[in-house]
């Protein structure tokens, strides 16, 4: 009877429990960044407090301030043991300077008045939120953070405790550079870009004829073959990129990741067996598609000014043709230089691409299969 | 590399920066009590019987933690306590109780109905369902999970899932309980006299003794004969379930709302004084604030409104019903009540989320709405006598 008892309470509950609940357990935090300098106030309710430390000495129900005042040192404790903010890599070490207490719709709040030195100015902050997550998994800490007037948000989750926040550039100059340079460091980096791009373009000095591979007569050939891929890429890219960003299109990111993979492979393997040779600008833009997403996905983590939505897209656009361009500028010459030799043809060519093609199907793996083959 | 967002979350972001800058999120003002003895919150008493049940639980727990038996008790707990109480805390720290099989893919029987049942308390209906299933494949005598996947179902409107799984009850639940839940469904899906009829014929001839169903059926009881216009039967239904002891939130919401429909507003306001931590009773005090022409109707509504525009920074949806609520009546704003519930409208269908439906589809005139609406009744073939009216006019109005 006790078991039927309990499952017929649970019946009344299922209809009864989701809308007639009061508000859930959040979190409020305030950070305002000021060069090096991290300002921040956190407002968290007594009755999480109580749940996670205990306050109510006596146990009877009425919290008194000064049974909060007695356990400052404790919620300080508790508190700053579960925030974490770091700069480039450097810890920015928190510390309480006062505590007060603040009204919110739904009952009194503890209010914690922080402070960190990061040391140097910070560009990105990164934060790591962990309150309550094991007492309570349904709790959300809810961040404003300030610069300069701006104020970006985020929520943490359990599932999403570790953010890192661009604070941005004063004026809308400054954010396009920001951008511009993000565009650029992300091309240097995402060496699966790079390697579609150069496997692309390694035949580019050379021409397919009677089925081997022969020296191009003029560098004018050789530059337009090349400026062909390079405008095919960049349009198709540039297309997708903005279409993910403005969050038209989305699609899920092991699949683009894994379609990346698989075009450098085939990109690598065409230098060896020519299968769609003379299409290459096409194969270009088809892949770039693909590629345009992964870009998106990277623009979306650094966190979007909302306000500079535009700004910041056109910017890190550039950033990724200026990598690029920089990428195509190095790389035509010395290969136009060295068409004739075998080592060109042979080595970077041949091996070059077989290497690429190889190190390709193992991120194709990876990504796909979700598993790790590389450490 | 990162993850390639969908829509959603953006959205969500530009809509979450637009409340923070210009809402009234930001509480009055940090400060430091005058009087050191002044009571600053109050909290459940450690010396109430319930807090005190709760303790000794969790102590057992992490005493030994990883029993499932313990775990699976001390969450359930909780979730009572979370239904009597409505605070939603109680649901995380069932939850966090539940952790180490919270992420398994087949957790033992007794976490798989816990687990859907918080699961669909944050509106995860799939999700519960999914649960459900494996939970009724493991073990087809499971009575718990045949209820609770007959909930699930009605609230998603799935009448003919809903009857399914009630009559898998059959012989492995009491009579009551079997036919609770098929009156529940019935009386939504056409059946309504009939169903009414039945459950009083059953609690008549084999009635029960636990409280918890006492409330249970009576409210149910009085929900029917309030949609059919019994006012009488209902009010007396809604006397009984108030009677049997401390009223949960869900009785006090229902009491309310028929309170409310019979211009007895005053009433409310006596009723919900003290139960306002509880969005949806503070909806509804607002709401009697309102209709009985007092002053403290706007304070009330904005207090509301913070707590809409927390759930809303927070991300949360489960809000979306009692929202609409408020905007068109508290807020005067029918666009965005309407579109308050067709987005609810796509989560739940339960006889409120359809009746405020059909008062938005009227004060805003959306076309879209009032053909959801009329879709339903002919499909459904609910019985519920406002939204009936309000259909009529919307027929006159199209």
């Amino acid at each position: 009877m006790i078991e039927l008892f309990r499952c017929c309470l649970l019946a009344a509950l299922l209809l009864a429990a989701p809308a007639w609940a009061h508000k859930p357990s959040d979190s409020y935090l305030t950070l305002e960044v000021r060069q090096n300098q991290v300002d921040g106030q956190w407002d968290i309710a007594l009755r999480d407090l109580e749940m996670a430390i205990g306050l109510d000495q006596d146990g009877n129900g009425e919290l008194t301030w000064n049974e909060v005042r007695s356990r400052h040192d404790a919620i300080a404790a508790y508190a700053l043991a579960r925030l974490k903010l770091a700069s480039a890599g450097t810890a920015c070490p928190l510390r309480v300077t006062e505590q007060l207490l603040d009204e919110h719709s739904d009952g009194a709040y503890a209010v914690l008045r922080m402070h960190a030195d990061c040391g140097t100015a910070v560009a990105t902050l990164d934060i790591d939120y962990r309150l309550l997550f094991d007492v309570d998994p349904q709790h959300k800490g809810l961040l404003q953070l300030k610069h300069d007037r701006q104020v970006s948000t985020a929520i943490f989750a359990p599932d999403n405790a570790r953010q890192t926040l661009r604070v941005l550039g004063g004026s809308a100059w400054r954010q396009f550079g920001d951008y511009v340079r993000h565009g650029i460091w992300h091309i240097w980096i995402g060496f699966d870009h790079i390697l579609f791009l150069v496997s692309l373009l390694l035949p580019a000095v050379l021409v397919y004829r009677d089925r081997a591979w022969q020296s191009r007569d003029t560098f004018r050939a050789a530059a337009l073959d090349v400026l062909k891929i390079v405008t095919a890429f960049t349009l198709a890219h540039s297309i997708t990129l903005t279409l993910a960003t403005l969050g038209v299109v989305a699609l899920p990111s092991r699949l683009v990741e894994s379609a990346i993979a698989a075009s450098v492979v085939l990109a690598a393997l065409n230098n060896l067996w020519p299968i769609f040779h003379g299409r290459r600008a096409l194969v270009a833009f088809c892949f770039g598609l693909i590629h345009g997403f992964g870009f998106a996905s990277v623009l979306l983590d650094l966190g979007l000014p909302k306000a500079a939505l535009a700004v910041s897209l056109l910017g890190f656009n550039l950033g990724v043709e200026v990598g690029q361009i920089t990428i195509v500028a190095l790389f035509l010459p010395l290969a136009f230089l060295a068409r004739h030799t075998l080592i060109y043809r042979r080595g970077v060519v041949g091996a070059g691409s077989l290497a690429i093609a190889l190190l390709a199907l193992i991120w194709l793996a990876e990504r796909g299969l979700d598993i790790k083959l590389m450490a | 590399m990162g993850v390639a967002r969908s829509p959603a979350p953006l959205a969500a972001c530009l809509l979450a920066v637009a409340l923070l800058l210009c809402s009234g999120a930001a509480p009055a003002a940090p400060h430091i009590p005058a009087d050191g003895n002044q009571v600053v919150e109050r909290l459940p008493s450690r010396n109430d019987p319930a807090q005190r049940e709760l303790g000794r639980l969790r102590a057992e727990l992490s005493a030994s933690p990883g029993n499932v038996r313990l775990a699976s008790a001390l969450a359930q707990r909780y979730i009572e306590q979370a239904r009597i109480d409505g605070d939603p805390r109680y649901l995380g720290y069932a939850q966090a109780a539940l952790a180490p099989w919270w992420e398994q893919g087949q957790p033992p029987g007794e976490v798989l109905v816990l687990r859907a049942t918080l699961r669909q308390s944050t509106h995860q209906f799939p999700a519960a369902l999914t649960d459900l299933d494996a939970a009724v494949r493991r073990d087809s005598g499971n009575v718990q999970a045949w209820l609770t996947r007959a909930t699930v179902q009605m609230v998603t409107g799935d009448f003919s899932g809903a009857r399914a799984s009630c009559m898998r009850l059959y012989s492995r639940a009491p009579a009551l309980v079997v036919q609770t839940c098929l009156s529940n469904v019935g009386s939504v899906n056409g059946q309504a006299a009939a169903s009414y009829r039945q459950l009083l014929d059953t609690q008549a001839s084999h009635p029960l003794d636990a409280p918890g169903v006492r409330v249970w059926v009576a409210t149910l009881l009085g929900e029917m004969a309030a949609r059919m216009g019994d006012t009488a039967d209902a009010e007396a239904h809604f006397h009984r379930a108030l009677a049997v002891g401390e009223p949960d939130s869900y009785l006090l919401g229902a009491w309310s709302d028929f309170l409310l429909d019979h211009g007895r507003a005053q009433e409310v306001v006596r009723l919900l004084k003290d139960k306002t931590r509880v969005d949806a009773l503070l909806l509804r005090y607002a709401l009697a604030l309102q209709a009985s022409g007092s002053p403290e109707a706007g304070p009330q509504a904005e207090t509301l409104r913070i707590r809409f525009d927390a759930a809303m920074l927070r991300g949360d949806t489960v809000h979306q019903r009692e929202q609409a609520r408020f905007e068109l009546v508290l807020r005067h704003d029918p666009a965005a009540a309407v579109r308050l519930a067709k987005a609810n409208w796509h989560v739940q269908k339960e006889p409120a989320d359809l009746r405020i439906l059909a008062d938005c589809a009227l004060a805003s005139g959306d076309a879209e709405a009032a053909r959801i609406v009329r879709d339903w009744l002919q499909s459904s073939r609910i019985e519920d006598r406002r939204i009936a009216a309000t259909a009529a006019r919307l027929k006159v109005a199209t």
